[in-house]
């Protein structure tokens, strides 16, 4: 008898939500998947507008002596196209696919804490919107006397102190007004939930793997969720303590990063990039893990050194936390601190290596098929290639003293977070589109999205480069036409644009294959892991029993056998597998337990602005309300029974 | 769990919630890495004005430490009665536990207005301000643990009481409070001894 159980409907205090569509079902949802493409949905929202402040930085630079902008809205346009990039694009993209697939990966029915899941993104919500907040609410301005002590327009109103927020420039004295506190305390609420989203999949890889599901069988995507919410575990506590002290310096006068109270700059440095530097690898582990299931699957091979794939991606993850200081080489440490590090980033490309030949070797003899997720993998691979080399070129001190903040530094990391990290990220949208929307996307826009982005993209970044070791210098407004910087800043406000034009095909794409695409085939890439053996769109209860995995790649094994020449044969009965998945995956034959919604983690979440607000403007009120909201939010939770009283009135029947 | 859904759990045989608490105790390490390191690094330097050692009151605070450790003490004692399914003792062990925290509490704000008179503020020197914010970040933290306990104690209240199991459970709370304790063993030695 097929039963999904219905959502317990009393409750002792507070009524529990009950819609299972329209809006109040997203806002109550508890389910991984939903959260999953609200992640996604919001991300790409903030990556628009992280792309139109980079679009307006662009025009700005596109002449010389340009006037587009004022300085002090350079200043802001710069600070928040990096802050949203970061913390509001590229690592909440990569929380959507860790919520929508890896409890898919693993076998499970959701994550270990389902309404913490609800709460880290609400978190993530709010924390967005409060630092987006600041072009409403908050000011800045420049020291007396400085130069940029102008009338500074909304747009020049957001935090201005750049994304890594140096002390003590980021200061009261050198950056007045509210803005750089929204910046911080908004950079805090984003933490916590990155902080709670680490908790929830460590516990979920560790405690809720299916049947069989050993570590050493798990997809690689998965092993990189798990080496991503350790980074985030274990860096987010350091910038979050970094944060505090310079909240407090700026709200309440003390000293921590000013020299003039004793405090000391060089300690902001450390600390933000000891967070920083693990901060890199959380952008773009994702997208190895992405790359690492679309190669397999369309060379039609295994993965190359599982194993090594693996244990690189930990090594990579670990030694992340020994090479923070390169980015200081420039500051005042000691010659055998530079050395050190300068050993340190040489030695970490030796794992990022040995995932980029393990990649080489999947593809290579491989029946491969280029489709889009294939050449966006390929794309992330050969960019990835340049950005790597140009971050091991940092480990020569001498070196990297001459590219500290010069266009050659923009050059690189847009190559390691753009062609790398986002590339994987479209890769994966593409590859893993018809398993979240049960319709295929339209092949031949997908290819002109990803061409028109290959080039884009290199116009764009590839004469940084040049331009950086001409001596262009990050972070300024404008250059002299005397300098010869003109012809490379015009193509790269050209590649810019281009980059737009190749996100609106993306877009076009998608809507209208969600819309109108074709019903995609049950296992439309004849795929190797387990999330592909349940019918698309996920059911709600993902899997209707429990799988049972034997090995690696389960899926495909147990699709092929080898001949005697080794070769993988399709088995006869492959065709009739599928049929009889795709009918068992949609008709349950168990009662199935699924959490219930809850209005609790938004509740708890909405707390969080309030209480900023209340250290911003040092307002009692504001605290209160804030902290009765936690309070609601804490007791309706705690007190808000999950699943036992479903459980409980089955029992009675 | 009841028999109703076979679906496979914690195959590490470690319950979901106390693996949770296990892994944000991990991440709350770094937290007061953080704060002492920092702690450390200005403690070693020149600053103006008045100290901490001319300020403190190592008996007055050795006390307040030692009712902080005998909290874990009634923490452990409300989870033999749980586990002896003792509803009235694991009540009373719990509201002891809350009472010994409050009282620890009441100390630190105690001490801290006594430091406040004394002209040690927090923005008298660097040392000062690691001092009460490092501090302050663990009161925070036994304040937390104090709600915690008295929702618990709440919860304990209702007529099916506490079990081992369900909801935020006397374990994943007494896992919270241990480690507080700890870490005041730590800041204790690291700021008033050494």
């Amino acid at each position: 008898m097929t039963k999904i159980i219905e959502p317990n409907k009393q409750s002792n205090i507070f009524k529990r939500p009950s819609s299972e569509t329209g809006i109040w079902s997203w806002i109550t949802t508890v389910d991984h998947k939903r959260i999953g493409i609200m992640y996604g949905y919001a991300a790409f929202f903030f990556l628009l507008i992280g792309g139109l402040e980079a679009l307006i930085l662009r025009i700005q630079l596109s002449q010389p002596d340009n006037n587009f902008l004022t300085a002090a809205e350079y200043n802001a346009m710069f600070t928040m196209h990096g802050t949203t990039m970061i913390f509001l694009a590229i690592m909440p993209i990569s929380a959507a696919f860790f919520n929508y697939l890896l409890p898919l990966q693993i076998g499970a029915r959701d994550v270990a804490f389902p309404r913490l899941n609800a709460l880290s993104f609400w978190i993530f919500i709010f924390g967005g919107a409060f630092l987006y907040s600041t072009f409403i609410f908050g000011t800045a301005g420049a020291p007396e006397g400085g130069y940029l002590a102008e009338e500074v327009g909304w747009l020049g109103s957001a935090p201005n102190g750049g994304w890594f927020g140096y002390q003590p420039n980021a200061g009261m004295k050198y950056s007045p007004g509210t803005a750089m506190d929204y910046w911080a305390i908004g950079l805090q609420i984003l933490g916590i939930a990155s902080l709670i989203s680490a908790f929830n999949f460590i516990t979920t890889i560790i405690n809720m793997r299916t049947k069989g599901m050993r570590f050493m069988r798990m997809p690689v995507f998965t092993w990189m969720t798990f080496a991503v919410s350790f980074l985030l575990a274990f860096s987010l506590p350091i910038i979050a303590i970094a944060l505090f002290y310079v909240t407090f310096d700026r709200k309440f006068g003390t000293t921590f990063f000013l020299t003039e109270g004793g405090g000391d700059p060089v300690l902001w440095q450390h600390l933000f990039w000891l967070f920083g530097h693990p901060e890199v690898y959380i952008l773009i582990l994702p997208a190895f893990g992405i790359v690492s299931e679309v190669l397999p699957t369309f060379a039609r091979k295994p993965l190359f050194g599982y194993a090594a794939i693996v244990f690189a991606g930990f090594g990579i993850a670990f030694i992340g936390f020994g090479v923070w200081a390169h980015h200081m080489f420039a500051s005042a440490i000691s010659p055998v601190a530079q050395a050190g590090f300068g050993l340190s980033t040489m030695v970490i490309a030796v794992p990022t290596g040995v995932k980029i030949f393990n990649w080489l070797g999947t593809i290579w003899g491989g029946k491969i098929k280029l489709n889009t997720p294939m050449l966006f993998s390929l794309g992330f691979i050969g960019m990835f290639v340049i950005g790597g080399l140009s971050g091991v070129t940092h480990s020569v001190v001498p070196a990297d003293t001459q590219q500290t903040d010069t266009y050659y530094i923009v050059a690189h990391f847009h190559y390691v977070l753009f062609g790398g990290a986002l590339f994987g990220i479209f890769s994966g949208l593409y590859y893993w589109f018809p398993k979240v929307w049960g319709k295929m996307y339209n092949e031949t826009l997908g290819k002109i999205h990803f061409w028109l982005m290959l080039i884009g993209f290199n116009l764009t970044f590839g004469p940084m480069h040049w331009l950086g070791l001409q001596g262009q210098v990050r972070r300024t407004w404008v250059y002299a036409e005397e300098t010869n910087l003109q012809f490379w800043n015009i193509i790269v406000t050209i590649g810019a644009f281009i980059i737009a034009v190749s996100i609106i095909v993306f877009m076009i794409n998608w809507i209208f294959s969600k819309r109108n695409g074709e019903k995609a085939p049950f296992d439309p890439w004849d795929a190797r892991t387990i999330e592909w053996t349940i019918p698309s769109p996920t059911p709600v209860w993902n899997f209707s029993k429990a799988p049972e995995v034997k090995s690696l790649d389960d899926f495909w094994h147990a699709k092929y056998e080898e001949d005697e020449e080794g070769r993988a044969v399709r088995k006869e009965s492959a065709d009739q597998m599928l049929l009889d998945l795709e009918e068992e995956g949609l008709n349950p034959t168990e009662n199935i337990v699924l959490p219930n919604p809850s209005y609790f983690p938004i509740v708890l979440a909405a707390g969080l602005p309030f209480l900023g607000y209340a250290v911003i403007y040092k307002s009692i009120p504001l605290a209160l309300v804030g902290a009765l909201l936690l309070l609601i939010g804490g007791f309706g939770w705690g007190t808000e029974p999950l699943e036992e009283e479903v459980e409980e009135n089955l029992e009675h029947e | 769990m009841s028999s109703s859904h076979s679906y496979p759990h914690e195959p590490t045989g470690v319950e979901t919630r106390k693996l949770g608490m296990w892994v944000f105790l991990s991440t709350e390490i770094l937290f007061f890495g953080t704060l002492i390191t920092t702690f450390m690094i200005f403690k070693g330097r020149d600053f103006p004005g008045i100290k901490l050692t001319d300020v403190y009151d190592i008996p007055f605070t050795s006390i307040s430490s030692f009712i902080l450790l005998m909290s874990s003490l009634t923490m452990v004692l409300a989870h033999n009665a749980l586990e002896a399914n003792d509803q009235e003792k694991t009540r009373v062990w719990l509201l002891a536990t809350a009472m010994l925290g409050s009282v620890f509490l009441a100390g630190q704000i105690y001490e801290f207005t006594e430091f406040y008179h004394k002209g040690f503020e927090l923005t008298t020197n660097i040392f000062s301000s690691t001092f009460y914010v490092l501090t302050g970040f663990h009161g925070l933290h036994v304040f937390i643990g104090v709600v915690l306990l008295l929702a618990l104690w709440g919860i304990g209240q209702r007529q099916r009481g506490l079990n081992l199991e369900g909801g935020m459970n006397l374990e994943f709370v007494a896992l919270y409070w241990h480690f507080v304790d700890i870490v005041w063993i730590v800041l204790f030695t690291v700021v008033y001894l050494i």
